[in-house]
Order: C-alpha cells, then sequence, then structure tokens
C-alpha cells in the first residue's frame, strides 16, 4: 500500500530524514516510534505531500508522491499533530467543508458526515462550535477528518498527544476498530502505544530508520527463552555461592544458571529455563525451602523501553517510565 | 471551479461568522456616509450661491460630487484592504489548517483564487452599501449612471489587485499583524509613487508613476473607461497571485 525508497529530507543546515526505507501492507497498523525530532512528523508529512523530499521516492496506493500528488492526497487521511480544525466552525459544518474538500458531494457527503459522527463519538455534540470543545473531542473531530472520504491510507500524527488517559484509551480503540478498512501509520512516542495498537513498528532516531519489525518480534528478540533474575540472601551469616548454585541447577526445568554478582550477604543469579515452564515458581519454593531468603525474582526479559533505549541511544523520550537499572542481555 | 467556491464560500462564512465583516461594512459605512454628507452639503451650498449671485456657471453632480467622492471611497479602501487580506493565509498558517488544504486534493492556485475571490467579494459587498448613499443622489439629482458605473468598476479593478498583493503578504508570516501592517506599507508606497510626476519628468519619474495605481484610477474616476489601465490592474492582479502560488509552493520546501 505503501513503499518508501530512500526518503531524504534536507534543510539548510540539518538532515531531517536521511535515506529511509520501508514498506507497510495493506490493513496494517503500522507504528512510527521515535524520540522527539527524530524525523517522523517530516516523514508523514512527506507521504502526505504537504512537504517535498529532496530525495528518493515513495508511493502511495500505487501512486507516486511526487508524479501524482492530487491522486495520492484523494487517498489519504491525515491527522497532524494540532487537529486541523476551525475553531469558529461547527463541527458538522467543518465535517461537511472537508468532506467537499475530499470531492464528496449531495446525499453522499450528508451520510458520510453522519457515519464519521457516529464512529468518532462526536454525534452528540455536532452543532456545536469547535472552538468551545476540550482537546480530546477536537482531537475526535480531527479523527472524523481523517476518515470522512474513506480513504485508503489513514496517516495520523500523535493522536494520542496531549489527552487524558481515559481519551487516550478511547482513541487507540477508536484507531485499532478502523484498521479493518485502512492502512493506518501512526507516529507516537509513547511506548505502551505502540504494543497496545500496532502490529509492525519502524523506530526511527535522527532521520534514520534503526529497526522494523513486528511488536511480537521485538518483544521476543528481548525474551528469548525464558530467564529470570534471583537475588538470594542468607538467614544468618554468609551464604557459599557454588551451594546456591548448585541447588539451583537442580530445579526442574532450568538449563543454566550464571553467577551475575556476589556480596557478602546476597547473591544475585540469572537462571535460563528451556522454554514454556513456569520455572520462577519452582526457583522460589527452592530457594525458600533451603532456608534462604528470595530478595528478589524477575524476567530478565528486556522491556520495549530498554530496547527502545538500546537502539536509539541513551536519549530517553519523555513520557517513559523510568526503567529499572537493570542487567542488558548480552 | 467547484474548488474555488468551495474555498470561497468557506472564507466568506468566516468573515460573517465574526464580527469582522460587520466592522468593516459599518465601519466603512459610516466612513462614506460622512465624505457623502459632508460632499453634497458643499455642492448645495455651491448650488445656492450661485443662484443668489445669479451667475449661470455649469453645476454638475457626476462631476462635482462623485468624482471626488470615488477618490474617497478608494482612499478608505487603502485603510480597510490590509484588514481583509491579512488573515487569508497567515491564520491558516497559525493554526495549523494549512495543513488541511494542502493534503486535500485539490490545487495551490485553487486555494488562492478562492481566498482572494472571497476578499474582492467582501471589498465589493463594502462597496455595496455605499450605493445606499449615491441612490439619493438619483431621487434628488440627475446624476449619469454610466460614468459611475465605470468608476465602481475601477474601484474594484484596483482593490483586486491589491487584495492579491495582500494575499501574498499573507502567505509570508503565520503573524496577521505582521501582514496587515506590510500590505498596508506596499499598498500606501503604490499610492504615493504618482507623486513624484509632479515635480519630475525624467524616464525614471515616469515609469514611477505608471506603476502607482492611483495614476490608472483617474481614468476611472473620470467615468473613462480605458483598457491601458485595465490591463495594468489585471497584471497587478496576475502578479500578486502568481507570487502566491509561488510562495505556497516554498512552503513545501521549507516546512
Amino acid at each position: 500500500m505503501i513503499t518508501v525508497n530512500g526518503l531524504t529530507k534536507r534543510y539548510a543546515h540539518t538532515t531531517a530524514v536521511d535515506h529511509i526505507s520501508f514498506e507497510v501492507k495493506k490493513g496494517q497498523i503500522v507504528g512510527f516510534l521515535g524520540p522527539n525530532g527524530a524525523g517522523k512528523t517530516t516523514t508523514m508529512r512527506m507521504l502526505t505531500c504537504f512537504l517535498t523530499p529532496t530525495g528518493g521516492a515513495a508511493t502511495v496506493a500505487g501512486f507516486d508522491i511526487l508524479e501524482q500528488p492530487l491522486e495520492v492526497k484523494k487517498r489519504i487521511g491525515y491527522l497532524p499533530e494540532t487537529p486541523p480544525v476551525y475553531l469558529e466552525m461547527r463541527i458538522a459544518e467543518y465535517l461537511s467543508f472537508v468532506g467537499q474538500l475530499k470531492g464528496l458531494s449531495g446525499v453522499e457527503l450528508r451520510s458520510r458526515v453522519d457515519y464519521v459522527c457516529e464512529r468518532c463519538a462526536v454525534a452528540d455534540v455536532r452543532n456545536k462550535i469547535i472552538g468551545k470543545l476540550s482537546k480530546g473531542y477536537r482531537q475526535r473531530v480531527g479523527l472524523a477528518q481523517a476518515i470522512i472520504h474513506n480513504p485508503d491510507v489513514l496517516i495520523l500524527d500523535e493522536p494520542t498527544a496531549g489527552l487524558d488517559p481515559k481519551q487516550i484509551n478511547e482513541t487507540r480503540d477508536l484507531i485499532k476498530s478502523l484498521a479493518g478498512d485502512h492502512t493506518i501509520i501512526l507516529s507516537t512516542h509513547i511506548l505502551p502505544e505502540v504494543s497496545q495498537t500496532c502490529e509492525q513498528v519502524i523506530i526511527i532516531n535522527k532521520g534514520k530508520i534503526v529497526a522494523t519489525d513486528s511488536v511480537s518480534n521485538l518483544q521476543q528478540r528481548a525474551r528469548s527463552g525464558e530467564s529470570v533474575i534471583v537475588e538470594v540472601a542468607g538467614r544468618n551469616g554468609s551464604l557459599d555461592a557454588a551451594t546456591v548454585q548448585h541447588k539451583l541447577e537442580q530445579i526442574s526445568g532450568v538449563s543454566r544458571v550464571l553467577p551475575k554478582a556476589d556480596g557478602q550477604r546476597r547473591l544475585i543469579f540469572e537462571v535460563e529455563a528451556t522454554k514454556d515452564m513456569g520455572v520462577r515458581g519452582n526457583v522460589a519454593r527452592a530457594v525458600v525451602e533451603s532456608g534462604w531468603d528470595l530478595n528478589e525474582l524477575r524476567p530478565a526479559a528486556l522491556s520495549l523501553e530498554e530496547i527502545f533505549l538500546q537502539l536509539t541511544g541513551s536519549e530517553a523520550p519523555a513520557e517513559m517510565e523510568p526503567v529499572a537499572a537493570g542487567e542488558t542481555k548480552e | 471551479m467547484k474548488n474555488i467556491w468551495i474555498i470561497c464560500r468557506k472564507e466568506l462564512r468566516s468573515y460573517f461568522v465574526s464580527p469582522v465583516a460587520y466592522i468593516l461594512l459599518v465601519m466603512f459605512a459610516v466612513i462614506f456616509g460622512f465624505f457623502f454628507w459632508n460632499s453634497v452639503g458643499y455642492f448645495v451650498n455651491m448650488a445656492m450661491e450661485a443662484t443668489m449671485e445669479g451667475e449661470q456657471f455649469p453645476m454638475n453632480v457626476n462631476e462635482q460630487v462623485m468624482r471626488p467622492l470615488l477618490a474617497n471611497i478608494n482612499v478608505i479602501g487603502l485603510f480597510f484592504i490590509p484588514l481583509i487580506t491579512m488573515r487569508l493565509f497567515a491564520e491558516e498558517k497559525r493554526s495549523g489548517t494549512i495543513e488541511l488544504l494542502t493534503t486535500s486534493p485539490i490545487t495551490d492556485m485553487q486555494v488562492i483564487i478562492g481566498k482572494w475571490l472571497s476578499a474582492v467579494i467582501m471589498y465589493a459587498l463594502m462597496l455595496a452599501a455605499t450605493v445606499l448613499d449615491i441612490l439619493f443622489l438619483f431621487k434628488f439629482g440627475n446624476p449619469d449612471w454610466k460614468p459611475l458605473a465605470i468608476g465602481y468598476l475601477g474601484l474594484l479593478l484596483q482593490a483586486g489587485g491589491l487584495i492579491a498583493i495582500g494575499t501574498f503578504i499573507s502567505t509570508l508570516t503565520r503573524n496577521q499583524i505582521i501582514a496587515g501592517a506590510v500590505t498596508f506599507g506596499v499598498c500606501l508606497l503604490l499610492w504615493v509613487l504618482g507623486w513624484v510626476s509632479q515635480y519630475e519628468n525624467a524616464t525614471w519619474a515616469q515609469v514611477l508613476s505608471y506603476m502607482s495605481v492611483i495614476t490608472h484610477f483617474e481614468s476611472f474616476a473620470k467615468g473613462l473607461l480605458d483598457t491601458k489601465d485595465v490591463i495594468f490592474d489585471a497584471t497587478v492582479i496576475f502578479l500578486g497571485l502568481f507570487f502566491t502560488a509561488r510562495s505556497m509552493e516554498s512552503m513545501r520546501w521549507r516546512s
């Protein structure tokens, strides 16, 4: 549905987007992930023909963005970061204006306006002036505007930015429900959003793509086999590391035990288990039954946050939860 | 054509849902009304004096009331045109709605002409408000309507040119006040350029004077429809809209 080939945008002193290439298949939801200023918005603006690329090519629904921009625009619904609404208009009036811009008229226009009002849950306020609505409603009007002409491709730039948690959930559900009929690209710097809504992720940093994969593959990549971190402490006096390691190795389902750190009173091991075995319960039981204290037991897998940090360097996205300082898998 | 009308209608709506249109119309009508009252009062006074002294010099409503009045409308228009054009693109750029227009399946030129046309219609409505006063002249006097019509045509053509320039300037900034102030400055310059011809006859002075909108309005005010003046105004309109299109194109490169 969308193919991007070596797309580049250079400004006088900076390169905002640097030779990126990717492909999106029909019906997919793709998350465009990256820290602020990574080039997400610029890429989206080029795909929607708002900006002209300085190099490379892209096609949307088979039409080249440089050669046939009008055909591309007919097939794209676009929600910029701030919803492009006229504050002095009423919702229905605004949607009808946008519908006309996209080439709808007559009965079709009216039925589409009714449909998107229902779909985006703004039917009850359709005669209100947009300037008097809350941010959440404006965002929904923005989405309604993007789907009014039933486009093949939806491009959403940070669709949940600035919403409260309840609105965020509603917006995500709405986007997911749209996925069947439309191919969707959405950008975000909020990670849970990607794992919750998208099938495919494109991670972009400093204008370059650093990873393209499905969400489950990315998580798989971090969670090869199950492995847990165990911290054990002795009740009275010090512990013998070799004894503990031996004990852990004997637990059923454990394939390997690696000592990570040992102190006077506590020992940390990484316990690798063969796949699909609930090893954590066994580990806990074994430690406690041996008369030791179990201080910590947690999965060693990398969270999406950690993968993201690894891929994009140290720069943490603003909205991210602070990541627990911990082991990274070598 | 349909797309131009969609844009134009939306622009007209936004003039009229805000107080802008009403304030412009009322202020224009009040100021013109004052000029009209003055002008007619003076004319009536002159006429009475002439009759009392028994002199028979010709009095002409077209020449003595309408011609200076048309020039007056033109001056008021100079102040009001920046107020009409300043929001056209600057507001869209500030609110981000320009992204909606430029990513919709319509051409830049359709957007530009739609917006320009809405401003011209707005100005035409302001002119229409002055016609109410003029109707009194027809009730109590006997003016010739043809030079009057040509005078109004001249006003509209000239405003079309200045509005095209204002539209262009509005694409350069997201700040409406800057757009308005610069438009006013440029329009005023195009106005006063003609003054050099009063003391200087060299070629450069003639060129400057020819570039002045006021030079080309004079024959319209006299009721003369001269091709060269029509072509001048059409050229200004064309250039203004052409530069607007180039400016919109450059937005796609600069973001």
